[in-house]
Order: C-alpha cells, then structure tokens, then sequence
C-alpha cells in the first residue's frame, strides 16, 4: 500500500499532497516539513529509500523519492511494495506528466494541481497502484480531458478569453526541466 | 431565465478561478495569509450562490488551500452539492476535493450514499470511475455496507477499466466493512483469471494486501497464483506474486520446496532488477522455512548471496541498499554464508550513504563474535564521534549495546571492557537511549557479580561527575537516566565502594534537584542505604566523627528533597529524614543502632521472572470481579473530588505538609516495618529487579575485595568531556592487552597477543570468558510453567485487518450475502437530471442495444438448448432456472461432482465436515506431486484442484467453475483428449442423474436442487450498467375517471434509482366541445403513499393549460410509498371549470397495485441466476390458470406490460421474468406453458407480502385479459 503521495519543491512547498489515510491538515503540512527535511538534505548520489519519518509510517514504511530538477517526488510506501516497482511508478508518473504538459515544468504543477490530482488518480487510486502503462494512462486522461471540453462548449470561450487576457502578464513561462537521463539500471527495469 | 443564465456567466468570468488564485498568492508572498483569508471569505460568498459552476469553482479553490494546510471541511455539504452535478467537470472537481479532506468520519458522508450509487451505476464510464477512485479515498463504514453490492456489480462491468478499479476498491470495502470478505470472495479469485491483464494484476493486489496479513487464510489459493506466476509476463503482477509467496511459505514448507526451482530459474533469466530482487527476497524466505539438512539448497543460497554481492557491489546506490536489506534476512538463518562477506559490510559502514550505513548496521549485528567484537564496536564508536545528526547516532548506539547484549552477553568476553564502553557512552550528547543505557549497567552489575566491583567503582566517578553529564545539553535527551542507575548501583552495592562518603556527598551536593522527579527518588532512596552502611562500619570502627559528618550532611540536605515538587521524592525523603533523626538522638544518647539499621535493607533481591505476575494463580474463591465494598453512589463520588481538591492544597503548601509528616512519621517498629514493605514493594515495581540475581548468588562478601584491584586510571583533565577518572576504552584496544584478564588468565595471554594480528578472520576459536553472567529465568509463581502459550497478537486493536482474520475455505452461509438496499434513501425533490422525461427519452437507445442481446441471447439459447438435449431427457422443461445456471456451472460435470450434488439435496450441513479439510487436502495435494515439467502439470492440477473443491462443496462451484469452463472452451482446439473426457463424464453424470429422477420424486427434486443451488451461490447483484437492458413496454393504461365531458387515464412506471418513486402519468382528455379550464388536482397524502410536490403547502395541484376540445394532455405526478409490499389506493377530486363556467368536480380513485412498484429495468441473465444462487429469495408462491385463454406470446406481453416485469429469458413455452421494487425487493417469476394451455406461474421473492400481492394482480390481470379477448 501506498501511503502518501507527496511533491514539494526544493524549498520545501508542497506542489502536490495526496494522502490515503487520513490526517488532519495540521499534521499533514507537518509531514510534509519532516519530509522535506529528511529528503532535502541527502545528497543526489545517494540511495532514494529512506527509512520512513517520525509522524508518518513507523518501521514498516519507507519513503522513496526521486528528484527531478525542481521537484521531489515521494512516496511513502509499506513493506508490501517493491521498492524498485515504485521507483519505476514515479517514473511513469513523471513521464506521464511530461507527456500532459508537453515539457512540464514546477509551474505546470503550481496551476494545475487539479489535473496533476486527476492523473496521479489513473495510476494509483485508494493507495493501491492502478495501472503502470503510459498509454492506458494517458488515453484514460485524453478521454476525461475531451469530456471536458464537451461539457465546456461555447458557454467556456468567453471565460476563456478573460483568462487569457488575464494570463497575458504573467512572466514568460519558463520550461526549464528537462528529466534526466535515468540511471542505466533502472533502465532495465521495463514493466 | 435564459438572460439570467447570461449574465450569471458574464459574472463568473470575473471571479476568482483556481489560476487566479494561485497567482495571487504568489503575489502576496508577504501578506500570504492575509490574502488567503480574504480569499476565504470570497469563497464563502461564491458558496453561497446558487450556480453550480460558481460552487465547482469556490470548491476547487479550497481543494488548493486544504492543500497549503488550510481546514476546508466546512464546506463539506458544498462539496456534496458539486459532487451531485451532472456535469463530469464538476463532479469531478467535487470527487477531488471529497477525496482531499472527507475521511470515514466525515459526517455529511451519510448523505452521499445515494448519489454515490447513482455515480457507480451511470452510462459515464468516467463519471463511474470518478466515483470509483473518490470513494477509494473515503469510504466510511456505512458507506462500505450500503455500496458492496454496486460495486460488486461493477465486477461483471464490460469495461476493464471499471472492472479494475472496482476490485481494487474492494480491499477498502473489506476493510470497513469485513463481512462482505467471504460473499465477495469467490468473485474476486475469479477476478484473478480476468482477461484484461490490468484487472488481473488488480485482484492480484488486493488479494496480495489481504493475505500479507492473514497470510493462512490464503494458502489454499497457492495453485492459482503457481500458475499465474509460471505464465504470466506482466512484471507488477509477478513482484506481487513472488511478495505473496514470499508471505506464505512461513505457514507451509512444502509451498516452498516447490517454489524454489521456478524462482531459481526467474533469477537466472529476468533482465528486471526489481522481478530479481524479489525473487532473492522469496527464494531466502523459502529457505528460512524450510528444514535445514538439505544439501541441495545451499546452492540456492549461495545463488543468493552471489547476486546479492552483485547488487551490494554495484554503483547505484539503490541496488547497494536493497542487496544489504535481503542480506540481513539471509544473516538470520544462514550467518556463515553472510560472514563471507564481511569486507563488504565493513566497507558499506563508511559510505556516504546514511541508508545504506543504517542496513550495514544490521548486518553487522550476525557478523559479531567473541574475537571481533571490540575491534567492531570500536569502529562503531568512531562512527559515533563523527556522525552528524543524532538520529544516526541514536542508531549507533543502539546498535552497539544490541551487538554486546545479544544472547546474554554471548560474545563479551571482557566485560570491564563493556561497562567502560557504556560508560563512554554516556558522554553521548543528546542521545535518547539514556534508558538502554541504564538498562544495561543494572543488568550487568546484577547478573556478572565479578564485574560488580568495577561496575560501582565507575559509577561512584559518574555520580561524581553528574555535572558533566547532565550538561545544558541534557534538557533534550534522556541520558539522565544514566544517574539513575548509577545512584542504584552505589547504594544497593555500596559494600564495595571504596569511599562511600565521598560518593553519598557526591549525591547530595549539586543540581539533584533538576533531575527528573523518579531519579531524585533513587538518588533519595539509595542515600539511605549509603548512610546505613557508613554508620554501620563507623559503629564498628568506633568512629563518632564519621557518624556525626554523615548525619549532620543528611540533616542539611534532606530538606531539600522534603519540599521537592515530586510527590514520591517528598515522601521519600521525609521518611528518611525522621530516621536520620532518630539515628542522631540514639547516638546522642550513646547507643549503637548501625546494626539494626541495616536490618532495614537487608535481605537478597530475588530475581522474578518476566510475566511472573501474571502468572500468579487466583487464588480459589477470590472473584476479582466482585465488588469489594458496595459500589459508591453518585454522592460519594463528589465526596472523592472534594478530597482530591484537598489533596492538591496539601502538596502544594509544602510547609504544612512536613510539619504532618513529622508528626506522623515516629520511626515505631510498626513504620519500620512499613518502610520494610515499602522497599519490597519498591523492589517489585522495579523492573530491574525483574531478570536479575538468582537465589543461588549471595552478595559478595566485600571482605574479599582487594582495593588495589580496582583500577584507576590516569586522570585527564584536559579533555573537557571526558569524566576524569573514567577508564578509558583505549585501554582495551591501544594498549597491550587487557589489564584484568591478564591477572586472571596470565597463561592464555600468549596465545591472545599471536592472536592479535588476525582479528579479523573468521575463524571461531573460543575465547576465554572471563566473567560469568548470571542467566537464569527467575522466579515464578508455584504451578505456573514459563511459556509463551499466551502471546497476544500483537496488532492494535484497531487494525482493521484483525476483523479479516476470516477463513475463505468454508462453504457459505445461507444467509452470508452482501446487504441488499434497503428501506435506506433520501427522499428530496427531484433533481433536474433526474426527470421523467430524461429517462423517457433515453430509452430509444436503450432498444438498440438490447436488440443486439436479444440476438446474442439467441445463440446463447442455442447452446443452452444443445446442452438440454444432451442432459436429462425426462425432464424437458420443468426448470428453466436450473437450465439457465447451468451454463455456468461449467461444462464439464465431473462424475465425483455427481454424488456431492446429491449430498447438497439431502442437505448441506452433513457435508461441512468434509469440507474443512477440503481444501488443506487439496493444497496438500498438489504440494504433493513434484515439480518437475511444472507447465504440463500445473494444468492438471488445477482440474485436479478444482474437482476436489467441488467435491467438497466449497465456496460456490458454480464461480469457481466458470473461469474453469471458459479455460476449457478455449482449450478444446488444441487438446482433443480432455473434450473427450468430458465428454464422458457428462454421460455418466447424465445416468446418475436419470437414476435419482426415478428414485425421487420429480416436485421434490426440483425443490430440492433448486435449494442446493441458491446455499451454493452467493454474490447478488442488482444492476449491471453495461449488460444492455430490456425493453420497457409502454405502461398499461387504466381508466381514471370519466364524466360526459372529462376522461382520465393513467399509467405508473417505477422509477428507482436515486429517488425511488413512482410516475404517474394521467392523461386528460377533453370529451366535450367546449375548452376546459382551471384543472386542479386535489390528492390529499395518504399514510403510506406520499407526493412529491414542488409546492409543499398546498394539496392542491393546479394545471395551467386549458383543454381545447378533443384535445388530450399529459401530467404527471411522483409518488413516494413507505411500504411498497402491498397494494395502494389514494383518493383525490378534480376541479375543473368549461369555458370559465361553473366548477365542477370529478372523483378519482387512483390504484396502485404492487406490481406498479417494480421495475423490471435492470434485469439481465447474469444478475438473475446470481440473485436466485444467492438464497435471497426465501418467499415462494405460485398459482395455476388451468385454461388460459391467451397465447404464450400475449401471456408474456400482458405480464410484461401490466406487470412491469421484465423478460429475462425465454425459451420455448417457458419463460422467466424479474422485476425490483422501489426498496429494492426483488420478484422472480418462472412462466410455463404447456401444450394443454395449462399456465404456471411460480414466484421467488426477497418478499412474502410483495410476492403474494404481485401474483394476485397478475391473476387479474390474466383473467381480465381472458375475458376482454
């Protein structure tokens, strides 16, 4: 089982929180500062499991990260997970999001946390990991997204516009992460 | 209407949206909170608007804050209200935000269930998994129990996408909700041989979830997985599998032998770290549970060690610390294979690698011996001094005193050398392991009496120290405890202090004060045992001055203790202090009292086992339970509080206290006593009292102590932590040799210093031990026996998964099914998507797909048909119902199944004993068979595997079967052998079964079998959204009223579904020539039958067209019944007016019959059949027409139409029908025609009175349709 799901970025602000049991929302953002400390100070050339932190998990649980760029990415899992099966999911997620965002970036996850929900919810759902294949994903999510739009129709295009009006100011959206090359063995790993 | 709309969008465009949010608050870093707030408290006012979009947004925006860690679970009834839309957009906005912050407590949940159900059965396959994945998230108890049907509908979903995420979702439902377990069971092992492989890795992983912790009630599905894992390519699945395994081959060895070559073999070929690791991680557990003695698996085993060495070995860091984390498993059971590898561990201990040093850690726990103990702690503690961050050396240190400790001391050999290691550790800076640390001198000072010596040597230094110790660092930490032991140490064994008065001043003088209140009791405590023993000595040697030193220091500093704020400590200190009183004026007055002050602390401190005190009998006669006094009132109750008051005003006024206690503590023989009890009383709370000496070890004799053989080290007093006069650890490394063993083993010295060079090899030479540690168990109370007979489980009480403790492998119950719905709903007013006239209007689609089934039926009947003609020709047509589970039931009818059958007519009970041991037997059976050409075997097993559990009459063979059929229905092509077979089972089976048709009679036999079948099945299912639905006729029309210038007709359709009600639909038609007008319905409520009106005040409803004449209109009017059993009538009058004339009126009698409660909407085969195995269906009736009038065809079509039952299946003269009430009761009927226009009707409900009520108006109905033919 999966217990959370956490992304925060190298400052520590949660860009995206998901947790399958429950916690108030005080000892969530408390989880998440512990997190971020435990995760944060270790270096890149070290090994992405961790043993789990005080408030959330206990002996059972690991937290498993991976960093990209920006951004953390993890996941706090129970012994009936396969560490390296969930090294791969975050993987897949990643890429998954690539793939959404065309290129995505820390601001991509800073305003749209909704579709990052609705597609972290194609992969993993009530803590248990639902699929792992990119284009099931990624189909699943095309089809919700042209739902969507259906349902939008010609209601959603002025609103459209003043959005992009409005959108006009914001700073050039700067597309600056690249993923990086995995590591050769985890390369291996093809599910 | 349309410009409001307009202009509420124009509106929206300008609030707030998620976007602009963010934005702002990215903005407002400075005032973040400000800003925040003052968001808020826009989305409160959105919240309050009634646009739906305007809410979808407001929610969305809170889903963000709750995400910055703001509470947003006020707003959960909004939530509700975007999750209820019809739009996917918001209800998936509203499923998110449910998702983020409702929990199983959340109360508005209770309000959702309908909605939820309404979700799970839509036409969206997106809107269903939006639900699916929601629900997931929240799913509370209540919910569990409400939903387990729907979502076990889902099951069958045509869609593998909601097939998977249904069963995933089932683990949540099995934890909230652990009677659904057994019910749902046999449908999600069926769910393991799904055709779409995502489903299949789902039910894997919830059937892994499940058995991970009740790994024995799963045993028996170790074929299925054997077969899974020796097939399948999927990877996720494969790790999942092997997990499994990996789990159950702790209960059964045997699983193990036969796992361990196919996972040898996945090991050699798969290219996955991931699948290879797991298989190590299996394959080590495999060996754990086997026996040792078996010369062919330690090839297995160095297979491990070797790819582990491969992963420890390579750079990513992640394979090191996996390799380390199986390393340590193998260590448990095979260490010498693991010792090999020492170099590596050793080496992993200085990586970078926080993780990977920790995992290294445990690996050198096995790695230790008695000749590489001290060189490995040694490294450990200069780990110790370099490590940053407490939370590694908190590890470290933990990990040393696990190394020394384990097995008694097994591998210290020295254990001076172990105490000044626990010693320096004490210098650690805010360590929380001060207790461990406390622990481990007391126990070492108790159990090794020739170590004690030294052992109170260095602690008087410690106590002497105390300063250093307990620094400003020390608020955090818990190393005070460290003083604990120390003060227990010099005063329990103060014989053997070289200066107890030096060390009793030592305790007295500093910051006593600011220890912890249990400690300064010790400190307390053990000044009186110092005390006693200086005064005893003192007296002996004559030495007055000593005696008034002593007393004068106790005199002084007790006070201190008497005012402290710790109760335990004052009292303590108070008692202590009368008897150093007392001391004083006995030897003012010249006499000697040392000797019977130690009488005070005499006696030996037996060691008492660990669970002792549990295990003291009860004594006979003793009720513990009974009360001892009556049971105080409610008065007395008050009493105590007020004394409880009191008792806080006297800790408090400290003064007022000592004076009473002085008064009161008059050292009598009698408080003497008391103290005496009081110190056994203190013993036997103390845990340290509880391992340690046996009978056998007296104190020793301090007369024997020679001072010179304590050691004193060099005082160092530049080095500002370290505590001069504490021996130092390099002594025993840099130095040459061990000073104390060298005077106690002066001839083995030589071969010590040879030794030397080689440390570090393995071999196991004994070393000499030079202190004997004291082992035994303990006392125990007469009669008990020391066992672990009653280990607890040790999961918390509110585990949930202790609920699903359940064993799978027995039968059903008749009555373990899933919770119909029932007498459960939200009566509201209907909602905009929910009108009549949307359903109406989807039903055109609705028939075009049903077209299709009714074609795909067709050939289904064909091959039912087919079937027939093979089986039993004596009985024709006599039970459609068994003929149509049949097909499920699997082709092939294996000849052992024949007489188990037989066994269920006669009853199920007399085969449960069988059964339990079934299925054992049949694990057994397969674990039997080797596993050699395992891919051709398997197969067999399986049948072999499922025959027996047929046999046995397990869990509901018409499931498990029918993956069985289908696998064999794929087969026959390529293998004709087992069609063959087959084939000749069915005629045996067919002779059998000719053979009971004759021995029994027929009625009885159908009764008979059709009971067996429902106790055998289980799994009900209402509503299968994707099984294409059979067509509604138009609704029977029935006359209303009439006069000479009105006609009323109406019809009722039953809507369930969110809102169960029924429709009426009264058609008005205008008779005369002249308009009507002013039409007012007047339909007061009768008990059971309720409208739903949209004006809630007035009875009256007012129609507001005119009726031209010859001209008809419709209205319509929703019911709601309370009780849908029984047939209704509700009375009424309309009010109508001709061409604005006078008002007329026109009593109406509206008439429900049940029938017009059910629905046969959601009917299909599938949910049929199951609903009948379930044994919901307890009600049965039937009825006759010996000469029916009409047609088969107008028999169906009159109860079809009438009836508002739906056809479920039809073949020939027979055909069976279904129908659902509003409240979920369920009616089956089975019609058969014979040639002779003989018409029987039998009936099946969930219902008596509903069942009995519906076949009379059928009766009608039918002998109304006679006569008007």
């Amino acid at each position: 089982m999966i217990k959370a799901i956490l992304v925060f970025n190298n400052h520590g602000k949660p860009r995206l929180s998901k947790f399958y049991q429950y916690y108030n929302e005080e000892i969530q953002q408390q989880i998440i500062k512990e997190t971020f400390q435990l995760v944060s100070k270790r270096d890149d050339n070290v090994c992405n499991f961790l043993e789990g932190g005080s408030l959330i998990g206990g002996s059972d649980y690991k937290l498993i990260y991976r960093h990209y760029a920006t951004l953390y990415f993890v996941f706090c899992v129970d012994s009936s997970e396969s560490e390296l099966g969930i090294l791969d999911l975050i993987q897949v997620f990643v890429e998954t999001l690539d793939k959404c965002f065309e290129n995505v970036c820390e601001l991509d996850l800073i305003f749209h946390v909704d579709k990052v929900h609705y597609i972290l919810n194609e992969l993993v759902m009530g803590g248990m990991v639902l699929e792992t294949n990119m284009t099931e994903i990624i189909t699943r999510i095309d089809d919700q997204n042209k739902l969507e739009k259906q349902e939008a129709g010609l209601a959603a295009a002025p609103a459209r516009a003043v959005s992009a009006v409005k959108n006009m100011n914001l700073p050039q959206q700067i597309k600056d992460i690249k993923l990086p090359d995995l590591p050769a063995a985890i390369k291996d790993l093809k599910f | 209407m349309a410009l409001r709309k307009v202009k509420g969008n124009l509106e929206r465009m300008f609030d707030k949206n998620l976007t602009d949010l963010v934005r702002g608050i990215r903005n407002n870093k400075e005032t973040e909170a400000k800003y925040i707030a003052q968001c808020m408290e826009e989305i409160k006012t959105e919240l309050r608007q009634d646009n739906l979009a305007v809410k979808a947004n407001a929610v969305a925006k809170l889903t963000y804050l709750q995400m910055l860690g703001y509470d947003i679970s006020w707003a959960g009834f909004n939530i509700i209200e975007v999750m209820s839309s019809s739009k996917f957009t918001y209800k998936r906005i509203g499923y998110l935000s449910a998702s983020q912050c409702f929990h199983q407590d959340t109360e508005v949940l209770m309000l959702t269930t309908n909605m939820i159900r309404k979700d799970l059965n839509s036409h969206n396959m997106y809107d269903a998994g939006t639900a699916l994945t929601g629900l997931a998230c929240f799913i509370s108890g209540d919910l569990a129990r409400d939903l387990a049907n729907d979502v076990m509908t889902l099951l069958t979903s045509t869609k593998p996408y909601l097939r998977k995420k249904a069963v995933l979702l089932l683990y949540k439902i099995f934890l909230k909700f652990p009677e659904a377990l057994r019910p749902a069971f046999p449908r999600l092992k069926e769910k393991l041989e799904d055709p779409d492989p995502g489903v299949q890795s789902a039910a894997v992983n919830v059937i892994c979830e499940l058995a991970r912790k009740n790994p024995k009630n799963y045993l028996s599905l170790a074929p299925i997985f054997f077969k899974l894992m020796t097939t399948s390519t999927n990877n996720w699945m494969l790790i999942k599998i092997i997990k499994l395994f990996g789990a159950l081959t702790p209960l059964e060895p045997r699983l193990g032998k036969k796992l361990i070559e196919p996972l040898t073999n996945l090991i050699h070929s798969t290219s996955a770290m991931s699948l290879l690791y797991e298989c190590i991680n299996t394959v080590i557990a495999v060996l754990i549970s086997i026996s040792s003695g078996m010369p062919n698996h330690n090839a297995s085993i160095q297979l491990c060690v070797q790819k582990l060495r491969i992963l420890i070995e390579d750079s990513d860091q992640n394979l090191k610390y996996l390799g380390l984390l199986a390393m340590s498993k193998i260590l448990k059971t095979h260490p010498k294979s693991v010792q090999a590898h020492k170099d590596l561990v050793l080496q992993c201990l200085d990586d970078k690698d926080e993780s990977i040093r920790l995992r290294a850690l445990d690996l050198l726990y096995g790695m230790v011996s008695k000749k590489t103990v001290m060189e490995i702690v040694r490294r450990l503690m200069t780990h110790m001094d370099r490590a940053e961050g407490t939370m590694y050396r908190d590890e470290l240190l933990q990990k040393i005193i696990l190394i020394c400790s384990q097995n008694n001391y097994q591998f210290i050999s020295n254990f001076e050398w172990y105490i000044s290691v626990l010693v320096e550790l004490c210098r650690m800076e805010g360590t929380q392991h001060g207790s461990l640390i406390a622990n481990q001198l007391m126990d070492v000072a108790i159990r090794v009496i020739a170590v004690r010596e030294f052992t109170v040597g260095q602690m008087a230094l410690l106590l002497d120290n105390a300063h250093v110790i307990v620094g400003p660092a020390a608020a955090r930490s818990s190393i005070a405890e460290v003083l604990y032991a120390a003060a227990w140490i010099c005063g329990e064994f103060s014989q053997l202090l070289a200066n107890p008065k030096a060390t009793l001043e030592s305790m007295v003088r500093g910051k006593v004060i600011s220890l912890p209140g249990h400690i300064q009791a010790t400190y307390v405590h053990n000044m009186l045992k110092l005390y006693t023993h200086i005064i005893a000595t003192a007296e002996e040697e004559e030495d007055s001055e000593m005696v008034d030193e002593v007393t004068n220091l106790l005199v002084e500093r007790l006070p201190v203790f008497v005012s402290s704020g710790d109760l335990e400590v004052q009292e303590r200190a108070s008692c202590i202090l009368q008897i150093v009183n007392y001391v004083q004026k006995c030897h003012k007055n010249g006499e000697k009292i040392g000797a019977d002050l130690a009488l005070l602390l005499s006696g030996e401190l037996n060691p008492v086992a660990p669970k002792a005190q549990k295990k003291v009998p009860i004594p006979d006669g003793l009720d513990l339970d009974a009360w001892i006094n009556d049971p105080p009132s409610e008065s007395e109750a008050d009493d105590y509080d007020e004394e409880g008051e009191k008792a806080d005003i006297f800790v408090k006024a400290e003064s007022s206290s000592r004076e009473r206690k002085k008064e009161k503590y008059e050292p009598t023989e009698d408080e003497l006593q008391k103290l005496r009890d009081a110190r056994r009383a203190e013993q036997a709370s103390n845990p340290y009292y509880v391992k340690s000496l046996s009978q056998s070890s007296p104190r020793p004799n301090h007369n024997n102590i020679q001072v010179d053989e304590i050691p004193v080290a060099a005082l160092d007093l530049n080095v500002s932590l370290k505590i001069p006069g504490m021996t130092s650890l390099d002594k025993y490394q840099v130095v040459d040799g061990w000073e104390v063993g060298k005077k106690r083993h002066p001839k083995k010295q030589k071969k010590r210093s040879k030794r030397r060079g080689r440390v570090s090899s393995s071999s196991e030479e004994e070393v000499p031990q030079s202190h004997v540690v004291n082992t035994d168990v303990g006392e125990m109370p007469e009669g008990a026996n020391f066992s672990d007979d009653n280990e607890p489980d040790d999961r918390p009480e509110d585990d949930p998964h202790r609920a699903l403790d359940i064993n799978l492998d027995e039968p059903l119950a008749p009555n373990e099914v899933l919770p119909t719905r029932t007498h459960y709903e939200v009566r509201s007013k209907p909602s905009e998507e929910n009108t009549t006239s949307n359903l109406i209007g989807e039903t055109p689609s609705k028939k075009k797909s049903s077209k299709k089934v009714k074609r795909e039926k067709h050939k289904k009947h064909e091959k039912t048909k087919k079937k027939k003609e093979v089986q039993s020709e004596d009985k024709p047509q006599e039970s459609l119902i068994l003929d149509l589970i049949d097909p499920l039931q699997g082709v092939s009818v294996s000849s052992e199944e024949a007489p188990a059958n037989a066994n269920h007519v006669n009853g199920v009970l007399e085969t449960e004993g069988e059964s339990k041991e079934a299925p054992s037997d049949d694990l057994a059976f397969w674990l039997s068979t080797d596993s050699t050409n395992v891919a051709t075997k398997v197969a067999e097993k399986d049948s072999g595997l499922e025959k027996s559990t047929n046999n046995a009459a397990s869990p509901a063979p018409e499931i498990s079967d029918k993956p069985e059929s289908k696998t064999k229905k794929k087969s026959k092509d390529k293998d004709k052998k087992p069609k063959k077979e087959k084939e000749k089972e069915k005629k045996k089976h067919d002779k059998k079964s000719k053979k009971k048709g004759k021995g029994e009679t027929e009625a009885k036999d159908i009764s008979s079998r059709n009971r067996a079948d429902y106790e055998e099945t289980n799994g009900v299912c209402e509503e299968v959204e994707e099984e294409p639905v059979i067509p509604q006729p138009p609704p029977y029309c029935r006359l209303l009223a009439e006069d000479s210038a009105i006609k009323l007709v109406y019809s009722t359709t039953a809507m369930d579904g969110m809102m169960s009600h029924v429709v009426v639909n009264i058609t008005f038609s205008n008779l005369s020539s002249k308009d009507i007008t002013k039409l007012e319905l007047s339909l007061p409520d009768s008990s059971a039958l309720k409208i739903i009106r949209t004006d809630l005040d007035s009875d009256m409803l007012n129609l507001p067209w005119t009726l031209a004449p010859g001209q008809s209109q419709d209205s319509q009017v929703s019911f709601t019944t309370e009780d849908d059993t029984i047939p209704h009538k509700l009375r009424g009058t309309l009010y109508y007016s001709q061409d604005g004339g006078t008002t007329n009126e026109l009593l109406i009698r509206l008439e429900f019959p049940v029938t017009c409660f059910l629905s046969g909407k959601t009917a299909s085969r599938s949910t049929f059949t199951d609903l009948l195995g379930s044994g919901q269906l307890c009600a049965r009736s039937s009825f006759t027409v010996p000469e029916c009038q009409l047609s088969f065809p107008q028999v169906l079509e009159a109860l079809a139409r009438d009836g508002s039952l739906a056809v479920v299946e039809s073949v020939d003269q027979t055909a069976s029908l279904y129908g659902r009430s509003l409240r979920g009761h369920h009616v089956c009927l089975l019609v058969k025609y014979q040639v002779s226009r003989r018409l029987t009707i039998d009936g099946k409900s969930t219902e008596g009175t509903l069942l009995s009520n519906a076949l009379d108006h059928l009766r009608t109905i039918l002998s109304q349709a006679k006569s008007s033919s």
